[in-house]
């Protein structure tokens, strides 16, 4: 989109809902204009109702804070239809996500343990070998697709290890994301009916490993720990499956496209990488702020369950309410040079990528370490460089930062 | 200004100055004590500033309030003098004061 035709469209019109922006990148600009010239947006007509857009860093973390006004009952997303299906006996998705406190609580605890840093170091040598693994045997010199040859397998592989998931059956957690993520004409669902099945044979696999589960000792994988504690036992089948979905999407498609981002950071900023090569010490801050330039979840949608004054708007009860983390991130009012990638920035961990409250992801801290395993070995293998050799694809979502395809040549 | 004792998981100790006013999130960070992440700059929404206030200053220092007890029902290993680093904010007499912080901030 021209800077031209884009300062003629009067703001009030723009409409941020349409993935379409998203596949082709476009989104910089148009939030650089709302949060320039309307950060609480209300756009009044879209595919998927009305809504307001909350661009602004401190706006965002008012919104995500409070989840006393803003409710996350099946309203996490701009097309609810994802969440709940089509159909009266459709598989939920979503888990405690989608839920408010106290039934979120109750839920979110029962897979804490599992993410907690005490846990996920047991899991540190495991996916520093299985790194180095796959980066020793990629081609130097030949074009590759980086997101499919190392993002998907490398997060395919930690997320079966973590959810104690066959490691044989692993791209099938990639299917279900995939499905779970999408929706009908995206390229990968075709109907909602085809899309239920596949979820439905999703929640059958895991009912079936959580029985298998159930009758071992307990283990620190995810599906052990769901089995095993009084509150996860406490759950309904429907209930399980569902909080299996937000964890298939949070573990995979956050990493691996945050593994894509790696690339195409450093491509774009030949200057970071030589000060990384230079001092591998910036590889903390640098996960940070690549975590936060590329935003992997855009947005999180809530409902407003009270009427709600935010940057002079009155929001009313009943309305949806998106959180654009994607453009909080680049608040130049928050955060100094917001639109550039620089390893060692000051508060490199204040970023909106996480999001923020009760709902901040609870895989954080496993994000981190799968990034900073990765850089740490990208720099062991002494490469000079990786190039992007084409512009890579973006996936047609507004929820999913999605990298589909990433070619690259790996420079000695 | 009171002199404030930051104890890392390791015991490493760290003291510093504090000057009155600012939150002891903001004086870890702004004096790089690892340890104390403050991901969400202080507004009592990630809980990564979680710290355990020594029991001789818990009293004092007292217990957090009804939103800041919710997230740190999200911190790792959460007691009963536990707080978020970000809601204390530094008074005058409170020279001696001793924090300690976590094996790691979820
Ligand atoms: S800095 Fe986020 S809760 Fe204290």
């Amino acid at each position: 989109m021209e800077d031209l035709a884009l300062d003629a469209l009067p703001a009030e019109g723009l409409d941020v809902s349409d993935p379409s922006i998203f596949a082709q990148n476009l989104q910089g600009p148009i939030f650089e204009r709302l949060r320039r010239e309307d950060p609480v947006h209300y756009c009044s007509k879209s595919p998927y109702g009305p809504y307001w857009s909350v661009t602004r860093y401190k706006d965002i973390i008012e919104v995500d804070s409070n989840h006393g006004a803003f409710s996350s009952a099946g309203a996490t997303s701009l097309d609810e239809v994802r969440a709940k299906g089509v159909s009266a006996d459709a598989t939920p998705i979503g888990g405690f996500l989608s839920m408010d406190p106290p039934g979120h609580g109750a839920q979110r605890k029962i897979v804490t343990p599992a993410l907690a840093p005490s846990n996920l170091v047991k899991f540190q040598d495991l996916i520093r070998e299985r790194t180095r693994g796959v980066l020793g045997t990629l081609p130097i010199g030949e074009e590759f697709d980086w997101a499919k040859t190392v993002s998907v397998e490398l997060t395919m592989l930690m997320l079966a290890t973590l959810l104690g998931f066959p490691s044989e059956g692993r791209l099938r957690l990639k299917r279900w994301s995939d499905i779970i993520a999408g929706v009908p004409g995206d390229g990968v669902v075709e109907s909602w009916e085809q899309r239920d099945q596949e979820l439905k044979e999703m929640a059958r696999t895991f009912l079936m490993l959580r029985d298998e589960r159930r009758a071992q000792e307990p283990a620190s994988d995810l599906l052990s720990i769901m089995a095993h504690s009084p509150e996860g036992q406490a759950l309904s089948d429907m209930e399980f499956a569902s909080n299996v979905s937000i964890l298939i999407v949070g573990g995979n498609d956050t990493t691996r496209n945050s593994m894509s981002a790696t690339v195409m950071s450093f491509h774009e900023n030949p200057g970071e990488w030589a000060k990384l090569k230079a001092n591998p010490a910036m590889i903390d801050s640098a996960v940070s702020e690549i975590i936060r330039c590329h935003t992997p979840i855009m947005s999180q949608g809530r409902r407003a369950t009270q009427d709600y004054e935010l940057g002079g708007k009155t929001i009313r009860k009943g309305d949806k309410v998106m959180m654009w983390y994607i453009s909080g991130n680049r608040d130049e009012t928050a955060i100094r040079d917001a639109d550039r990638f620089i390893i060692d920035r000051q508060n490199p961990r204040h970023h909106l990528s996480f999001g923020f409250g009760i709902h901040r992801c609870l895989g954080n801290r496993l994000a981190d370490m799968q990034l900073r395993i990765l850089l740490e070995e990208i720099l062991a293998q002494g490469w000079s460089r990786i190039e992007v050799t084409q512009p890579p694809q973006f996936a047609q979502s507004s929820s999913v930062r999605g990298v589909r395809s990433l070619p690259v040549r790996i420079h000695p | 200004m009171p002199k404030v004792t930051y104890i890392e998981a390791s015991g490493a100790e760290h003291f510093v100055d504090a000057p009155t006013g600012l939150s002891a999130m903001e004086v870890a960070i702004d004096n790089s004590i690892p340890g104390i992440d403050g991901d969400c700059g202080g507004q009592a929404a990630c809980a990564t500033c979680h710290v355990f206030v020594d029991e001789a200053w818990s009293e004092e220092v007292g217990g957090p309030s009804a939103h800041e007890a919710q997230m740190l029902e999200l911190a790792e290993g959460a007691q009963q003098n536990s707080r978020l680093a970000c809601q204390i904010n530094f008074r005058s007499d409170w020279d001696g004061l001793v924090l300690r912080m976590p094996a790691a901030q979820f």
